[in-house]
């Protein structure tokens, strides 16, 4: 059972570096200079946790977590969409 | 059998985690907003790709049979990253987000606001 | 025919994306098969019908090709990205385009937005010039032609225009 123990290490060490870009991109976000750049990283923040959401899927062995991570991708689509437009036209809805 | 798949799954995830952290890294210290531009789109297509690709793997393993459901979740930020990299460009430049000196053609940006040829 | 099923592919993938998440029996798939029907009857008359992608065999070629270039080019931007900001040579270029049709150009900004390096920003009101902000530049005339031979040659087949 060396193999499920790698698994178990490889997963771990996987969510550490996707924590690290976590932490970076919040840094971003927090640090600007523009709100172009804020919007950027909270794009990259939210593709990243979809990653964090499906690693702790893999490491309780639960398909749910599966659900959270397809809204989130959706809802962050979505607002990253919406804050791009804001920005544009200075309105979301036309 | 088990072996193979839990040490393919093992691989695929540290190179997934390696994309995301490279790009994050490149949002963190490239010089400007719009080389910045290019880590989510690394994060997401290498990343998030292989990250998927090794659950998708390692839930077919455990249930038994294929699960392939991740396989939206890729699809989906394959079709969404360029348009949203496409709009928060489109934003920057409205915004008049400076691009670095030495960016060539750096005229151009203004060109590309108004959506004109270039000369 | 037509009226009953406007988008026949879209109705099959529609079909394929509930499967895949909901699970394969035989409810799901009456389910399916009813969005399916139902949801290209309402959008049907907001989809413009200009260009109609053929042969299979190459758009499965022209994914491959992207995949593996997807897998190279990050590698690629990995060392870029980790190496010294000052050895970067940031860019824009303008990208005079062969192709036409908004769905074909649709693809080919997307398709050069997913390989790191090369971020699509914005066309030109007339849609012959393609903006692209690539991360290193050594030389233009080899990203253009590299863009040309690799995607935009193969999207004209497949679209035939």
């Amino acid at each position: 059972m060396l193999s499920s123990v790698i698994l178990d290490s490889a997963i771990m060490v996987t969510a550490g570096l996707v924590l690290l870009a976590l932490l970076m991109n919040v840094w971003r976000m927090l640090k600007g200079p523009s709100v172009a750049d804020r919007i950027l990283a909270l794009d990259t923040l939210y593709i990243n946790s979809i990653a964090l959401i499906i690693l702790l899927g893999l490491y309780n062995g639960s398909p749910l977590y599966f659900e959270g991570a397809l809204l989130i991708a959706m809802l962050g689509f979505v607002s990253t969409a919406a804050l791009s437009k804001y920005l544009l036209r200075g309105d979301i809805i036309e | 059998m088990d072996d193979v798949i839990n040490i393919a799954v093992a691989l695929l995830l540290l190179t997934g985690g390696f994309f995301i952290f490279v790009g994050s890294v490149g949002l963190m210290k490239l010089p400007d907003f719009f080389t910045r531009l290019h880590a989510p789109t690394k994060a997401t297509t290498l990343g998030i790709g292989s990250v998927l690709m090794a659950s998708m793997l390692l839930t077919s393993l455990r249930d038994g049979g294929l699960s392939i459901h991740e396989l939206v979740i890729s699809l989906f930020l394959f079709i969404t990253a360029p348009v949203s990299a496409y709009m928060m460009a489109k934003a920057a430049l409205h915004k008049k987000v400076e691009p670095l000196q030495r960016t060539r053609q750096r005229e151009l940006s203004s060109r590309i606001t108004r959506r004109q040829p270039p000369e | 025919m037509k009226a009953v099923f406007p988008m026949p592919l879209h109705s099959a993938l529609l079909l394929l994306v509930w499967l895949l998440l909901n699970g394969f029996s035989a409810g799901q798939l009456v389910l399916g098969l009813f969005l399916g029907w139902l949801i290209p009857l309402i959008t049907a008359p907001y989809t413009d019908h200009q260009s109609r992608a053929g042969k299979p065999l190459l758009i499965g070629r022209y994914i491959l090709r992207l995949l593996w270039d997807i897998l190279v080019s990050n590698i690629e931007v990995a060392r870029r990205v980790l190496g010294r900001n000052r050895k970067l040579n940031p860019g824009f270029i303008a990208y005079p385009l062969a192709l036409t049709g908004d769905f074909p150009l649709t693809v080919l900004a997307s398709t050069i937005s997913l390989t790191p390096g090369t971020v699509s920003v914005d066309f030109s009101e007339d849609k012959r010039w393609l903006y692209i902000h690539a991360l290193h530049i050594d030389s233009e005339d080899a990203i253009i032609s590299d863009i040309r031979q690799r995607y935009e040659q193969p999207l004209r087949e497949i679209f035939s225009c």
